[in-house]
């Protein structure tokens, strides 16, 4: 099942998927143009992959991993689908990343890597904005590149994990402006969604909104005031973003 | 080992559960790595401010046991002022930097030692129980000069680290200003002032507090991961 969470007509309401419309819980059914999406669930600890694909490692000029790159995001910089992200002005490099989220269900610690598909809730489409300009070698990758007001976009669906199933092979691109700018498959991790659970539960004990957001493939671009990105991941969502100037700010 | 939330449940003391911690803003933590900040990896000194993020699953209480994992052995124990939001804090002015401060609380931060600021695991800084907060939120009307505060790390009742809050790269009002002009604080959020230099190691048996003069003092027993 598919469920989004929407303000409109001065509530929050549960949303499903009704033909290219909404139905809320309450009956209606409404045009998704018409409702504010919120991120789709109540956001937790919020734990971000770096590097999680071979190719994208490759594009960075990244050697072999000895454990995953982990950083962790505050929920301040969370925003929903079709929302718009910030460009600051004097920035040469802003990028997307298009990004499989897996929201935690059931809380564990020490979770065997054989149990732990069970402690996933389900998916949602991540994309978590990088402003390249302002990466400093201090606690890479540093607040201020990764975690911005608006920079980490969650939506629009929350999906139930028995919908993907157990094996988590699932295409994901991105297009900016309607034009494909980067392609991958989430069977390509380097450290695949149960490896992650185990290796984060092994120190940290993980709780029911935690999400996991399992890295980008290779393909980010630069992105400009008045694009419109798209990260899709089939199964999962389209989640369209729109990036916006200082201008838009009052900055 | 779950912040009490009932001590701090009054706004505007009613902590989110979200800290952010500084690094590096004492002068003396700096100025201890020397010409390695013009080296790689580092290749340059931070110009924004070096912070980190305390997950909900690190926040404890004072008597709460912090555990030590086996493959550690000890921990080093950041002693903070911490700074509690009062309102939501957007590109906050400087001038107008405590007017979105609620108070001020202590904290005590446990992370496993390591020498590289490059690109820690968050296995060494994300710890269950590792970020203890309290006792309690002091109103900002009561602390008119958190820039000047005395902090205090004991082990055994024992002194073992004493330093202040005076002398930051950025005091409390320039990093307010500094961290809001890209990340919105929410209220209840606590963003830690900075860790100073030389934080004690401490081992399981250990009795430590750390103290921030009128503020008050963390209570916390080191154990064992498994007895």
């Amino acid at each position: 099942m598919k469920r989004a969470r929407v303000a409109y007509s001065g509530a929050i309401h549960e949303a499903t998927p009704h033909g290219d419309q909404l139905k809320l819980a309450d009956g209606r059914v409404v045009r998704e143009d018409q409702v504010v999406w919120l991120p789709p669930f109540e956001v937790g600890t919020i734990i971000a992959l770096g590097l999680n694909y071979a190719d994208h490692a490759k594009e960075l000029a990244f050697g072999a991993q000895e454990e995953p790159l982990v950083f962790l995001k505050g929920p301040g910089s969370v925003v929903g689908h079709r929302a718009v992200t910030r460009r600051p002005k004097d920035v040469k490099f802003m990028h997307y990343e298009c990004e499989l989220a897996v929201v935690i269900g059931k809380a564990g610690r020490n979770i065997p890597r054989s149990d732990a598909m069970a402690h996933v809730a389900g998916y949602t489409v991540a994309n978590d904005y990088a402003i390249r300009d302002y990466l400093e070698n201090w606690y890479r990758p540093n607040l201020r590149v990764k975690n911005r007001d608006g920079g980490t976009v969650l939506g629009p669906w929350f999906v139930d994990a028995e919908d993907i199933g157990p094996t988590v092979h699932l295409p994901l691109r991105t297009l900016v402006n309607g034009k494909v700018t980067q392609q991958g498959n989430t069977r390509d991790f380097v450290f695949d969604i149960p490896y992650l659970i185990e290796y984060l539960s092994a120190f940290m004990r993980l709780q029911p909104g935690d999400v996991i957001l399992t890295g980008t493939p290779e393909g980010v671009v630069d992105v400009q005031p008045g694009d419109e990105v798209t990260c899709e991941i089939d199964g999962v969502g389209r989640l369209v973003n729109t990036i916006a100037s200082d201008e838009a700010f009052g900055r | 080992m779950s912040v009490s939330l009932l001590d701090f449940d009054v706004p505007p003391y009613r902590l989110s559960g979200t800290v952010y911690g500084t690094l590096l803003n004492h002068q003396a933590a700096l100025a201890q790595l020397g010409g390695a900040v013009n080296e790689p990896p580092y290749k340059a000194a931070p110009k924004a401010p070096v912070l980190y993020v305390k997950p909900r699953n690190t926040l404890a209480s004072t008597g709460d046991a912090v555990v030590v994992p086996d493959t550690a052995g000890a921990l080093e124990v950041g002693a903070a002022l911490g700074v509690v939001i009062g309102r939501t804090a957007c590109r906050v002015q400087e001038q107008d930097a405590f007017a979105y401060v609620a108070g001020y609380t202590v904290v005590a931060d446990f992370s496993v030692p390591h020498d590289s600021y490059y690109r820690p695991s968050v296995r060494l800084k994300a710890l269950d129980g590792s970020c203890v907060v309290g006792p309690s939120v002091t109103p900002r009307a009561r602390i008119p000069s958190p820039d000047d505060l005395d902090v205090g790390v004991f082990v055994d009742g024992k002194i073992v680290h004493a330093t202040t809050t005076a002398g930051m790269v950025r005091n409390v009002a320039r990093l307010l200003a500094d961290v809001t002009d890209f990340m919105t604080l929410a209220p209840g959020d606590v963003l830690l002032l900075g860790v100073a230099a030389g934080a004690p190691r401490v081992a399981p048996g250990h009795h430590v507090s750390v103290e921030i003069g009128p503020i008050g003092r963390l209570e916390n027993d080191l154990v064992k991961e498994r007895p």
